[in-house]
Formats: structure tokens, sequence, C-alpha cells
């Protein structure tokens, strides 16, 4: 590592793109641990293509995985600074999201006539004059790999195997980082395979080394900075894990067993991957026939006394649709968790969306109110399962989380809590041959009914789908029972609003403008809100995780501004749920449906319009 | 997995519900339910240890009608929920009512499943070939030809039949009984219930509103033992009120024969065996129709293989006992971490 002075620069970003085989996940990955060890805070997001492995060379089959570095890092950043190509492909489909003046490594050794005709280029990109405002790094890193490990390969096709190794020691010399995260990593996972740590570990020297020894790339390097953090153990964590693990620990915190019933959907299959693999916490996975199954499966496994889960995306969560409005009737804890894509139907599997509010909000027969809660952050979707787990057990009622494809693939550097800190979750249960219990008695602060178990003894009980009684619980079609019964269903969701804590605003109390976003847009609307009062602007935020019910304060908050704006990645939702709630206020929208996370250039440049009218 | 018994002796009374029962007089369901109450205190668990599960139609009220755990669920999902609930707690007798259009049109998926994965659970399948609780259309095992309210010119669907699906999901347990023969209707349920695994018992069931003698050919006075094969392990396969006819394989397939023509006795007739695991003759015997057989009755097949549950308890104390994470602390502490100071 060099020791003389270097250039800092307090965040940046790397894209590594190439064909689905080229292992950018691995090489990403690996770049990110490194910065984080380092001293960075990190994020990161994958952006697979939809088929698995669509034809080599081809932009159907590009593969990539951003990461974010520095200092303050709210997400995996919009723009890169640095992409890394390892085909023509690559190059072409990913050139939009560089910055311009922004660094671009390829493999040049991959730009022979037939690669660039098939991604489309009618002549060499690397010698015609389109790329010349960027700075272009034309790196041989086949050959150079070939070279590299000839001693130890002589087939070029495991020799190829190792070429993301070079453009990774290329990155690692530009950001000035070690290589002996990535030695013991390559130790540890091809153990049994010497000649492939050894080949792979002399390619990252090889590509560290080129860049050391080629003048124009000396000038390149660059310090990020690194951040100031809280005192803690750290790992790195996918919103999808984190929300397997959230589930987990509420299962552990309410001392009950995990049962999760789903059916695989991208890009929600993760989380149950991940849960299943813990049958030693007692988790108990069943993956179901379909979605239905899945969750019948889990109102099942809940009024039998589990803690009881089902996760799905979009079009998972419509198929869910009856089953829920029977886990609302029976009023039995269940945690959905939806993790969004563009929709509607199939639509965009592999991209994120924040379309689904109104389904998770409205979307059942009957007055059908459920709770609903919004992960914000990749690692917060830890808390955010806890929490929704919580809420559904403590309050007897289904309740539905909300994350998104970019929460669930991306990112993030996660403090690791200790599991005492987190609160004990305490249900309902009724007592063993309780004489006075009956399946629909209230408690009277929250309005949730007592868990009687099957096995209990002496509080057999029949529920189901049909209205029933108050109190006792017989099948009930007299009109006043229904009316009290669904005040009682739709109360005891909003009595929840006296148990969470106040929705908060950060900024400036005299703001001309509040920024207002829920769920997965966090990051990128924080960091446009940070940097325009770092500019003088006087604007503040609000983020929503509780959705429904909305915090108690949410009205006094916003009734302070004169100016909102309500920017979420869909048509308007969370706009109208509060325009609907708040009918005195005026609120202002800023809506994308690409796909595609909000850009802070963007978001800027809409709330200095705004600010400027 | 034992399922705990009752320390002391229970009867029918106390598994009666005080509700109303509210199915039509007349209806098939009454003997079916008053057959279950009779098997539940003989089988000898403790009374908060069954659970029964429905999903939509006339005979998914049944829960309500029994005093045990119950859970009315939504239309055809009952497999599903059942399922759910025979995971998370294995100590459960689960015990699932569904009439035909609930288990084999809307639950058709869930129905295969639970059988193709060996669910340890108690299946009683209301056949009476009509949607009776929305007033008398077509199901799935609906006769080919009938008018319905819903096939006013005939229908032109052909009908399921249940056990070709059961035995055709590679299922364990597949029984057949009449409604009106609360005997053997008890007798079907008893084996029902000793069976470990997904257990289906499949009862002519008459509907005397909408599909009134729908199961007559088999079921008339006038001719049933001529139409009905009660199927007995290890004993030969013999019908007709004079017990002088039988079955016997030729050719791979059945044939009718008649005890002492052409040379015929007992012992050329095929003996019942429904434990052997090869699906062939079980299939065969789940086919068998008038006119041209009689229909199969009782046990058809009862095959002995793990449940679904005891593999899922096995494997769960496996992993437990190799994993070297054993708690949530360990896990989130697990693979690579760092420690900022």
């Amino acid at each position: 590592m060099t020791t003389k002075k270097l250039n800092q620069k307090e965040d940046v970003v790397v894209k590594f793109v190439g064909d689905s085989g080229d292992g950018m996940q691995l090489t990403g990955t690996l770049f990110s641990d490194t910065s984080a060890l380092d001293g960075n805070d990190i994020a990161t997001f994958p952006d697979y293509p939809a088929e698995i492995r669509a034809p080599h060379n081809t932009i159907a089959g590009v593969s990539g995985f951003q990461v974010h570095i520095g200092k303050r890092i709210y997400s995996s950043g919009d723009k890169c600074d640095v992409l890394v190509a390892m085909n023509p492909a690559s190059l072409t489909s990913n050139l939009k999201w560089v910055k311009k003046g922004g660094t671009i490594i390829v493999d040049s050794d991959t730009f022979t006539e037939e690669a660039f005709e098939k991604a489309g280029y009618t002549s060499d990109p690397l010698s015609d004059d389109s790329l010349s405002s960027y700075s272009l790094i034309k790196a041989p890193m086949t050959s150079m790999t070939q070279e590299a490990v000839k001693d130890i390969f002589t087939d070029k096709k495991s020799a190829d195997r190792s070429r993301n190794m070079f453009a990774l020691g290329m990155i690692f010399f530009l950001f000035n980082k070690e290589l002996d995260y990535t030695d013991s990593y390559l130790e540890k996972k091809f153990k049994k395979h010497p000649d492939i740590v050894n080949a792979n570990k002399a390619v990252v020297r090889a590509g560290y080394n080129y860049c050391e020894n080629t003048d124009v790339l000396l000038q390149h390097q660059v310090e990020v900075t690194q951040a100031v953090m809280p005192k803690g153990t750290y790992r790195n964590i996918t919103g999808n894990i984190a929300t397997a693990w959230g589930l987990l620990a509420a299962a552990e915190r309410a001392n009950l067993p995990l049962f999760l019933g789903s059916y695989p959907i991208t890009p929600a299959t993760e989380i149950l991957i991940e849960i299943t693999k813990h049958k030693a916490l007692g988790a108990k996975v069943f993956q179901a026939e379909d979605e239905i199954a899945g969750i019948c499966s889990a109102i099942g496994a809940s009024f039998a006394g589990a803690m009881a889960c089902t996760t799905t995306s979009g079009p998972g969560l419509s198929l869910k649709a009856e089953a829920i409005g029977l886990a609302v009737m029976t009023e039995l804890p269940l945690v959905i968790v939806n993790v969004q894509r563009g929709g509607p139907s199939t639509g965009l599997p592999t991209k994120t969306e924040q379309a689904d509010l109104y389904q998770a909000l409205f979307g059942r027969n009957g007055e059908a109110p459920c709770i609903v809660v919004a992960a914000s952050t990749p690692s917060n979707c830890f808390y955010w399962a806890f929490e929704a787990s919580r809420l559904a057990l403590e309050h007897m009622t289904p309740t539905i989380l909300l994350t998104d494809g970019y929460l669930g693939n991306g990112s993030q550097l996660f403090r690791i809590p200790k599991m005492e800190d987190l609160p004990k979750i305490n249900p309902p249960f009724a007592t063993p041959n309780d004489k006075t219990y009956a399946p629909y008695k209230r408690d009277p602060k929250t309005l949730a009914r007592q868990w009687a178990i099957p096995g209990m003894e002496g509080l057999r009980h029949r529920i189901g789908g049909l209205e029933k009684s108050d109190g006792k619980g017989n099948v009930s079609q007299d009109p006043a029972n229904h009316e009290l019964m669904t005040k009682y269903r739709t109360e005891k969701v909003q009595r929840v609003a006296n148990t969470i804590p106040d929705q908060v605003v950060n900024g400036d109390e005299d703001a001309d403008l509040l920024v207002v976003g829920w769920g997965g847009t966090e990051g990128n609307l924080k960091l446009a809100v940070e940097e325009l009062r770092e500019e003088g602007k006087k604007i503040a935020i609000t983020h929503f995780n509780y959705i429904m019910p909305l915090p108690k304060n949410t009205e006094e908050i916003l009734k302070k501004y004169k100016k909102i704006i309500v920017c979420e990645l869909n048509m308007g939702q969370f706009v109208n749920y509060l325009r609907m709630n708040f009918q005195t206020l005026a609120f202002q929208q800023y809506n994308k449906i690409q796909g595609l996370p909000f850009e802070v250039t963007e978001l800027k440049e809409k709330f200095n319009q705004i600010l400027g009218e | 997995m034992a399922i705990e018994h009752s320390p002391i002796e229970l009867t029918k009374a106390d598994f009666a519900s005080d509700q109303m029962v509210k199915w039509c007089p007349g209806c098939g369901d009454h003997a079916i339910l008053a057959s279950v109450l009779g098997i539940f205190p003989e089988i000898g668990y403790k009374k908060e240890n069954f659970c029964i599960v429905s999903g939509i139609g006339c005979s998914s009220r049944f829960p309500y009608y029994v005093n045990t755990y119950g859970f009315h669920g939504i239309h055809g999902r009952a497999a599903a929920i059942a399922t759910g609930v025979k995971i998370a707690n294995p100590k459960l007798s689960v015990w699932i009512n569904s009439g035909d259009g609930d288990a084999t049109a809307i639950g058709g998926n869930h129905f295969i499943h639970v059988i193709r994965r060996n669910m340890d659970v108690n299946y009683i399948l209301f056949n009476n070939r009509i949607y009776g609780l929305t007033k008398g259309q077509y199901s799935p095992t609906t006769k080919h030809g009938q008018v319905t309210k819903s096939s006013p010119y005939g229908l032109i669907d052909y009908p399921f039949n249940p056990g070709e699906l059961v035995i055709g999901a590679r299922g364990t347990f597949f029984a057949r009984a009449i409604d009106n023969s609360p005997k053997t209707l008890g007798e079907v349920c008893r084996a029902m219930a000793a069976h470990d695994g997904a257990a289906i018992v499949e009862v002519l069931q008459n509907c005397v509103i909408f599909n009134d003698k729908t199961h007559r050919d088999v079921t008339d006075r006038a001719f049933r033992e001529e139409r009905q094969l009660w199927l007995e392990q290890g004993k030969p396969m013999i019908f007709g009120k004079l017990k002088d006819k039988g079955i016997v394989l030729r050719n791979n397939s059945l044939e009718v024969v008649e005890i002492g023509k052409d040379g015929i006795t007992e012992k050329d007739l095929l003996v019942h065996d429904s434990t052997i695991e090869n699906t062939g003759i079980h299939m065969m015997l789940a086919q068998m129709a008038p006119p041209e057989f009689p229909m199969a009755f009782g046990v058809i097949r009862a095959v002995k293989k793990p449940t679904y549950n005891q593999l899922f308890e096995q494997q769960m104390a496996e992993v437990k006992a190799s994993s070297k994470i054993q708690c949530m602390d360990d896990l989130l502490n697990s693979g690579e971490t760092w420690e900022i100071k």
C-alpha cells in the first residue's frame, strides 16, 4: 500500500460489469468487504440479468455489481466514478451509468471485431472517438492474466477464469487497498485447490502491479475518506438476509418456533433460502406448492401456536389476498413480507418499485385492515422484520412488511446487536383451563384477542372465516354484531399507534420544503436533503416506516410546512394515502416508475426547482 | 411424535358441540358426523389434541359440530392450513373435511400435494358430485352428461375419480365408504386414524336437495350387493348377494367372474393386499365402476412410508445436533465480522 499523500475523495462509486459468468458479484464483494475492513462505510447493489445464462458476449447476458464506499454512505450510489467493463456488451449497456468525465477500465483484449459488433458497435469504441469524454484505461487483462498464471495453468480457459481478479487488483491499486483480505478469502474458499488459490493471488498482484508500473494510472490513485462509525462489531448484510434474521430474532425473543410457509419468487426467494438453513434455531420452513398454500400453511401454523410468516413479492401478495383476509378475520398473528418489484403482472421481476402500497393497505375483500410497516435500508430490514413480528404477535393482527428489490438485494454495513438488547415479545396467550376464556374476548387496551393454542387444556374452540359473535365467537350473521366486529378490527389496528414512537423530522424546523418519503428510498432522499442543506438551502425530511397506522404526530408534523413533496417509486400511492388522511393539507408529488431507485442528482434538481418557485 | 392420550376414558358426549347442526334433514353429512363422533373417543387422544380443519362448502361446517380445536378455512385451502398446523405441532391429530368441489376443483393443487408429501393428516372427502352450498352447480366429480344448474344442456366435462388422484399421487392410504353405512364408515375412519401419513377416505355422500341419489347405481337396495365389493386385507375379492362373484386378474386387467362357473373357485380370485407399494392393482381397484364392475369399498391402499412430519422432525434434530449456530447471537456473529473501536 502506498504511503505517499494521495488525493482524497469523500466517496466513490465503482461498478463491475461483465458477462454473467465473469465473476462480477465476487469481485464487487471482495472490493466492498476490503473497503469496509479499511474503515470505509459501504453499500452495494447487484445488477443481475433476468436470464440465468444468456448467450456469451450479449447485452442480455451482462451482470454487474455496484459498490459505493466512503465517509457517508446512505445508498449504493447513483452514477459511477469508475466502470470496470470486462467485454464490449457490458460497456455499451452500462455507459449511461458512468459520470461524465468518469473512468472506464476495459479489458481491451475482448474488443475483437466480432465481439463489439455483437454488442451493437459499428466501430471499435476504444479507437473511434466515442469515449473521449471519459478517461479510458485500456488494459489487456486477458493476455496479462494468461501470462501471470502460465506456470500454473497451461490452458487458456482455466486462466481466463481469473480475469476478474486482474480487474480487482487494478481497483485495489487505484483506491489504495491492501490485498490481505482477498488472500485469506481465496485460501478459505478454494482450500482444496491450491492451484486456484495461487493463480488468483498471482493475478490480483498482476493487476495491482500493472497500475503501479503505468505512469498514467499512478495519477488516478486516490484515497477514499474513512467513515466515522459508532463503536461495535459490524458485518455486511443484504436486505433479504437482514429480513430473514429479523424474523428469526423475533421468534427467539418471543420464545416461539418460527414457521415460514413460502413459495419461491424473485426477489424474495433469498429470505426463504436463508431461513431454511437455520433449522438448528428451530425454524420450521415449508416450501409450499403455491403462494396460497404458503400463506395458508402459515395461518395454520399460527393457529397451532408458531410465530408464522410468509414471504413473497407483488404477484404473490395478490394470490395471498383472500388468505390475508382469513388471518384478519381469525385475528391470528402473521407476518407477510412483500419484497416489492416492478409490476403489474410479471412486470419487472428483477427491478425495484414501491407500487404495492395500495395492495398492502387495501387489497382484500371487505373491511380488512392490516398493520403495514416498511423497511428503509438494507440493514434496517432486520429491525423492521423484528418490529413487524412484534406487532403481529402482541396485537394478534396480520402485519405486512414492505421491502423492495433494491433493499433486498442491496447490502450495507450492519452493526450487530446483542439479542438481550432487543425487546422481549409478549403475545397475549390464554391460560389453560381459564373458565372465562372466549375466543373473541379482547384486551381492553389493545383490543387483541387471546391466543389459545391447540393442545392447551380447557380452551377448545373453533374459529374461521365466517363472521363471529363478539366475545363468544360463534358464527354470527347478526347485523349489529358485524358492524361492531368490523369496528373492533379497525380500531385494533389504529391502537397500534399508541405503542409506536413519534415520527421524526430531520432538518430545519422552519424549512421551506419538507421532503416526505417511505420505505426503500430513504438513503437517496436523505443524502439529497443533506447535500442541499450543506449548500445552505432550508429543507427538511421525514421518512415513514410505520404506514398503517401512521405515527400519532404525523399531521402535527406535516402542517408545520408550507410546501410538502412526497417522493416515491410509483404513481403516487403514499401521497394519495396522506391526502385521504389529511384532507386540508396540500401535497406535491415526485414519482419515478422506471424500475430504478431515485438518483440524488435528480432529487436535488427537483427540490431546487420547488425551492425556487 | 406420539400424540398424548387421554388419562380418562372419553365418550361421544365429550366431543359433542353446543352448536346447532344446520345441514339439511336427510343429508349424508349427519351420518359422517355421527361416525367421527363415535370413533374419536375410541382413538383415545386427549380432547385438546384433536384439530379439525376445513375449507368451504356444506361439509366444511363440520368443525363447528365437534368440540375439539377447529378451524374453518377458505375455499379449497383446508389441506394447506392443516399442513401448517401439523408441521407447527406434530403432536396434534389433524383431520380435514372437504367436499368434491373444495378438494378437487379449487383445492385440487393442495389435495395432490398433501398426498404427495405424505403429510400425517386424516382427510375425509365428502363426494356428493355437486356444489351444494351454492345450490347445484356441477363439480369435478359430476357425471358426464348430467344436467345441473350450470350444465342445463348436459355436462361436457369428464369427471375425476378421487381415488385415481390419490393413488396417482402415490398416496399411502385410500379408502372408500358410503354415508348410509355407519359400520363400514366407522371401520375405514378407524383404519385412517391408525395410518401414519396422508390418509384419504372418500365417502359417497348423498345431497338430498341438489343431487339426490347420485350414487344410486351402487347404493340402491335392489342391487347394491351386486355393485359393491368390500375389500378385506388378505381375503379373496368376493361380492354379490349370494357371494358368488369375484375378481380375478387376467391379462393384466381385472375381470368379474362367477364362482363355480368355468371351473372358477375361490382360490382363483385376487386376494386383497392394501400394503403393496406398487400402485397397479390399487389403481385398477379404485377405477372399478358399474355396470361392468362393482365399486371397491373399504381400505384399498394402506402403505407404510415415512411421513413428511417424521422426516421433518428427524432432519431438524440432526441439524440441531451438528450445527455450530445454536442461537441468534451465534448467527449474528457468524462469518465475516469486524470491530470498529
